[in-house]
């Protein structure tokens, strides 16, 4: 089960850089192989970031009845290069105003976690860059750390707009962090570890032979997939969710008094956010670089949790072009009056999955949980039936 | 090695705590205290206790630092005049210092070799935390519960 050639070519590749060093001291091996692992991740990252921004904006295009750009390069794929000369060459104002450190800090203060978050992720068959024991804790350690920097962002522009900008933000990250967390706590569970190679290790075989074991494939998988996802795009601050950068209201939130390399810096940590949540989600939910057929089983792992990935990316750029932006208050009612409780049912229905010996009367009970609380809530939560005047609180 | 990692850690915590101790505005001050929360999870996974250092980050920066920095914005408007001595704090501090102390100098643990503990895994915390400890958890949970509601008490629309 160590996986073909091909399928081992980085991990090999890896070793054998390594191999002069074989009678170095302990700290220089490990120095060189983090170092190794460091430029490998950064290297593939900001090539996909790259590649994802020229594809969003083509997928966008299309979905908006235009060609996207098609100027710079074969199909305009040379786009990026042109982008980040530009970014490179702007000119970096800093309002007088503002507290010169904090606003410099702030986006390598947003940039540093999600790019640590990336680590953990298993891409292949032993192929995790920074595999430890609490992976699935580390990620979202770091990931907590983001609240901060977008607070650092808005409290040193010294404008009202980022202030504002940046409370929206922290407000809708914390409160669907919790969501977000509850979700992977059904898997956490079933696997009985918070590694993420033990989590993809748990979800290889098939049943019946041909349906793969991925928790997906199970109701409160499937479930707890859907509310991850959309905790995702919240927290990576995406449309239908970005409020925080709502133009007609509060220009570009946090991020308004940024500009040139600095703006791009904060988009390159959006971008690097959104890997790494679907990156997680395809590791917890969709099997992690498990093939879904057993025959395509010779398809290298690392291809298989890039297509997912990059399966999952589409999805977030289908959305952006399809769903309008949501009002700030319907946002935060959504987390906490749907999402929360529909994430401890998920929390319950994988606990009756299991003990009823995780069989077929275990996955229509769990079905049934699942079911059963998602149209007591939609039922709940129907407010069309009572409509009447409105006060605003803040408007009188 | 890990002397070398402790002593980097130990400058640059020391040097926050005293920055945040020091630095005349607040939110400047509650920035560096960041720093010296992030020195004391370094300090756990060095001492093998992955899982500290990581609930430590977890909850120190994501939540406790959240809330320093917004509890500083909501409630202070002289930003620029913080400054002074008080008398007060010189005697919290001795008391918080002999209380640790005291606890530190009590802890039996101390005279044990670092290789006679057991490394301490999520699995044992979760075992320990749902047997011996299973009061106190709950406990500590019914506060929580109460403060979150005391808190939407707090904030909720007078008129309805």
């Amino acid at each position: 089960m160590d996986g073909g050639f091909v399928d081992q070519i980085f991990v090999r590749a890896k070793s054998a850089l390594l191999s002069p060093l074989a009678h170095a001291p302990d700290w220089v091996t490990q120095l060189a192989s983090s170092l190794i692992s460091i430029g490998m991740l950064l290297g593939v990252f900001m090539s996909l970031f790259a590649l994802m921004s020229v594809l969003e904006r083509k997928i966008l295009g299309r979905i908006q009845n235009r060609y996207g750009p098609n100027r710079v390069g074969p199909f305009g794929l040379l786009q990026p290069v042109a982008d980040g000369i530009k970014m490179l060459i702007k000119e970096d104002v800093v309002p007088i105003r503002a507290d010169k450190v904090v606003h410099f800090l702030a986006p390598i203060a947003k940039v540093v976690p999600a790019f640590l978050a990336l680590g953990v992720i298993p891409y292949g068959r032993n192929m995790t860059p920074f595999a430890i024991d609490g992976g699935i804790l580390f990620f979202f350690a770091v990931g907590s750390a983001t609240e901060l920097a977008v607070f650092m962002a808005g409290w040193g522009s010294n404008n009202k707009f980022s202030m504002l900008g940046a409370m929206r933000a922290i407000a809708q990250m914390v409160s669907y962090e919790l969501p977000l967390l509850i979700t992977v706590l059904p898997v956490v569970m079933i696997v009985g570890s918070l590694s993420p190679d033990a989590i993809v290790a748990a979800q290889s075989g098939y049943t019946f032979g041909i349906v793969p074991k991925w928790f997906v494939a199970t109701p409160w998988g499937a479930a707890a997939f859907l509310l991850f996802f959309v905790s995702g795009l919240v927290e990576s601050n995406r449309t239908p969710f970005d409020v925080p950068e709502g133009e007609s209201e509060i220009v570009a939130g946090h991020m308004t008094e940024y500009s040139g390399f600095k703006y791009a810096t904060f988009f390159l940590a959006e971008y690097f956010g959104m890997f790494a949540v679907s990156g997680l989600a395809v590791t917890l939910f969709l099997g992690g670089w498990q093939a879904p057929i057993r025959g395509l089983q010779f398809i290298p792992s690392y291809l298989w949790f890039f297509g997912k990935l990059a399966a999952l990316l589409f999805v977030f750029v289908w959305i952006r072009g399809t769903l309008p932006r949501t009002r700030v208050d319907h946002v935060m009612n959504f987390a906490w009056k749907f999402m929360l409780p529909m994430a401890f049912t998920c929390i319950l229905a994988a606990a009756v999955w299991h003990y009823q010996a995780r069989g077929f009367a275990g996955w229509l009970w769990s079905l049934v949980i699942v079911a059963a609380a998602y149209l007591g809530l939609s039922r709940l939560l129907d407010t069309r039936k009572n409509l009447s005047i409105r006060t605003y609180r803040f408007a009188e | 090695m890990s002397s070398t990692a402790f002593l980097v850690i130990a400058v640059l915590t020391m040097t926050a705590a005293l920055a945040a101790a020091t630095l005349p505005k607040l939110i400047h001050a509650a920035l560096s205290l960041v720093v010296a929360f992030l020195g004391l999870a370094a300090f756990y996974v060095l001492l093998g206790a992955e899982f500290v250092g990581l609930v430590q980050v977890f909850v120190y920066v994501g939540a406790v630092a959240v809330l320093i920095v917004f509890t500083i914005l909501l409630t202070r408007r002289d930003e620029e005049n913080t400054g002074g001595f008080h008398w007060s704090g010189v005697v919290i501090a001795l008391a918080v210092f002999g209380g640790l102390l005291w606890s530190i100098l009590r802890t039996p643990s101390l005279s044990l070799a670092a290789s006679q503990i057991d490394p301490l895994t999520v699995k044992r915390i979760g075992e320990v935390l749902m047997t011996d400890y299973v009061w106190p958890l709950q406990c500590v949970g019914l506060l929580l519960t109460a403060a979150l509601i005391g808190a939407l008490v707090l904030v909720m629309e007078e008129k309805r």
